[in-house]
């Protein structure tokens, strides 16, 4: 027989993070990730190809007009494998803000019949696109294969912090809208909007050091995603990062990580009457 | 022995703003706070002070009419929406089926489904695993196992969804109208299957307008009326208790009604023993009676239709009926309903009563009175008055001819 807990319905209260419950709960975040996977390819015909070919199609056109055409700077390696390895990790941010911020509407009719970690949604969300990013990731090596491009060791610690950091990016800033987007359905339509502003706000496709004015750099550094990015790139690099620009990045990570997760947690009692 | 579930002085308030659309909108929410205005909202209490105690192995109806408040309590027991007063200590697992198959997809297989309904009911992945075969057997769609959810019939999706849900071990069961659907069969498989679960120690909160299966299956009843409990105690007892208060109503109106124009009005409502000159005598089985009531208008209606409609305490639609539409002054009008074609078993019945025009709903009252037909002696009239041959007792023509 299972155990038996004993537990009070009260009146909505603060927490941060409810790790007893969240921790329970763990196989759930387990299914609506499987569920989303398979659900996302299930009527397609490519299938799982679709989360290479983005990227690929993404870098041939970037390669194309910014590297051939408009001579962009690249940090001495090739402008191809640069732009690649920035959308990789890029698109673990765009496409799990994106899906986390419908995550809530999409689920309404769950929310309003039964109860469960409303944060399961949109962190599943992030787990689905951390997918993606590593099935696109096979597509990497042969890339750096083919252009001889060499990995330093230092990627065994810089990539899964890069990873764990764009997670936390995604994270905070997706509960924050799927929050927002609940209670507002404006946001339906600012969140592509924003996700394309902050595409071209932070270096993905061209490095800091374009920027001529030190004080549009320092602007820049703040996008939450330029810490992961930076640190994904080093191996590859092998050019030392800016330890002030990271700080920086770093700040306005775990700033918006508070934010969201505080919002969310804040509003998520009444969801199923808002839904 | 402490109870399983202790509710203390639970109370819900919604505020019901005067906005139009069901959720916020940013440029109003924008716009408002620029104006300094204060929002206009109204609150309402959908519950109010609610307490009762469940011991372990108990099982309870929860009854009411419509906008009791049953949802709501549902709601607040399942963790769906907080309590805005109050408090519940629960000593077990609560699990709750407000629905059958939440979020059943329809892009993946039976199987899938299964896991993933599964696991959001609160199931362990082992604990499915274990279960499936008996689940599958329950629902009866093994064939269809690895065929996406979408090519289901709705028949085959809810049997599946139950199968899941009927497979749930854990302590506390909160169930609403779940069983009203699916057909006949099904139904009484889904019933043995709630009654194993109460003589298994387990603890069921069943919420239902079918006051017969109320009975049957639970020991004791919560009435509830208003966002407030007014009768606890045995089933049996709180059934009737709910259905003395549904005659009542006739003396001290309607719980719910919904006026969408307050230009017209009804009062008055009775119904009346055409067979006996007296006022308010009882109905027996065979009378012809009538349903009446006084309209007022203030102002004109064009091809305005009165609709009364009769219900079992069950809540089963048996009939409606329409006036011929004209076109009304203002006024006060006088309406009788007329039943000398059609006799019902005897037993307790609820009217509800609608008026528009062109089409478009003035005034609804869903649960405007009970009444009961009492039970005759008087055999000749109608061979038959049991209600479980029907509820309506008018018989065919039968011709018997020797071949």
């Amino acid at each position: 027989m299972a155990e038996l807990v004993e537990y009070t319905i009260k009146p909505s209260g603060w927490q941060l993070f409810n790790w007893k419950e969240l921790w329970h709960y763990r196989e759930l975040f387990y299914f609506f990730t499987w569920r989303d996977i398979k659900v996302k390819y299930k009527q397609t015909s490519l299938g799982f190809l679709w989360a290479i070919l983005q990227p690929l199609m993404m870098m041939v056109v970037f390669t194309l007009f910014f590297g051939k055409a408009l001579s962009i700077p690249s940090q001495n390696i090739p402008y191809s494998v640069y732009v690649f390895s920035g959308l990789l990790i890029w698109n673990i941010f765009s496409s799990g803000l994106t899906s986390a911020s419908n995550s809530m509407v999409n689920s309404a009719a769950i929310i309003k019949k039964i109860y469960f970690p409303r944060l399961i949604l949109p962190f599943s969300s992030v787990l689905v696109a951390l997918f993606d990013f590593l099935m696109a990731f096979i597509l990497f090596v042969p890339l750096l294969l083919y252009y001889h491009q060499s990995v330093s060791w230092n990627a065994v610690w810089s990539w899964p912090l890069a990873i764990v950091i764009s997670i936390i990016a995604t994270l905070g800033l997706g509960s924050w809208l799927s929050a927002l987007n609940i209670k507002f359905r404006d946001f339906r339509y600012v969140i592509p909007f924003l996700v394309q502003v902050l595409f071209f706000l932070t270096p993905v496709i061209y490095p800091v050091s374009l920027l001529k004015y030190p004080i549009l750099q320092y602007i820049i550094v703040t996008s939450p995603m330029y810490a992961a990015i930076e640190l994904f790139r080093f191996p590859l690099t092998n050019a030392s990062p800016n330890m002030i620009f990271l700080a920086i990045s770093l700040t306005s990570d775990v700033v918006l990580l508070l934010i969201g997760i505080l919002y969310f947690r804040n509003t998520e009692d009444f969801f199923a009457d808002f839904a | 022995m402490e109870p399983i579930l202790e509710v203390k002085g639970i109370a819900k308030r919604f505020r019901i703003g005067h906005r139009t659309g069901g959720y916020l909108n940013l440029r109003e929410s924008i716009l408002s706070a620029f104006r300094f205005e204060k929002q206009q909202t109204e609150d309402f209490w959908a519950l109010k002070d609610i307490s009762f105690e469940v011991q372990a192995g108990e099982s309870i109806g929860i009854i009411g009419s419509n906008g009791a408040g049953k949802s709501t309590l549902l709601k607040i027991l399942s963790k769906i929406t907080p309590p805005t007063k109050g408090k519940i200590i629960s000593r077990g697992r609560i699990a709750s089926l407000l629905e059958v198959g939440t979020g059943f997809h329809p892009e993946l297989t039976g199987r899938e489904n299964i896991f993933f309904n599964g696991s959001l009911l609160g199931m362990k992945r082992k604990e499915i695993e274990t279960k499936f075969d008996e689940m599958v057997d329950f629902s009866g769609v093994e064939k269809f196992l690895d065929t996406p959810l979408k090519h289901y019939s709705s028949g085959m999706q809810l049997r599946l969804a139950f199968a899941v849900a009927a497979h749930l071990d854990i302590e506390i069961l909160v169930i609403d109208e779940v069983l009203a659907v699916g057909d006949q069969e099904f139904q009484k498989k889904c019933l043995g299957k709630m009654e194993q679960v109460t003589s298994s120690g387990r603890t069921l909160l069943f919420v239902s307008h079918n006051l017969g299966l109320v009975k049957s299956i639970c020991q004791k009843g919560i009435t509830l009326s208003k966002g407030e409990v007014i009768f606890s105690g045995s089933s049996n007892q709180a059934v009737e208790f709910y259905s003395n208060l549904l005659t009542k109503q006739e003396t001290e109106g309607p719980s719910v009604s919904y006026s969408y124009d307050k230009s017209i009005g009804i009062k008055g409502v009775t119904v009346n023993n055409l067979n006996e000159t007296l006022h308010n005598s009882p109905i027996n089985v065979g009378d012809k009676w009538s349903i009446k009531f006084t309209l007022e208008a203030t102002s004109e209606f064009k091809h305005f239709i009165a609709a009364v409609g009769l219900i079992s305490i069950d809540d089963v639609p048996i009939r409606t009926m329409f006036s011929t539409p004209q076109n009304l002054k203002a006024g006060t009008y006088s309406l009788e309903f007329v039943h000398d074609d059609v006799f019902l078993a005897f037993g307790m019945y609820k009217i509800s009563i609608g008026l528009s025009s062109r089409e478009q709903s003035l005034l609804y009252i869903p649960d405007c009175l009970a009444f009961e037909i009492v039970e005759t002696s008087d055999k000749s009239v109608f061979l038959r008055s049991d209600p479980r041959s029907g509820f309506i007792l008018n018989q065919a023509n039968v011709i018997t001819k020797i071949n």
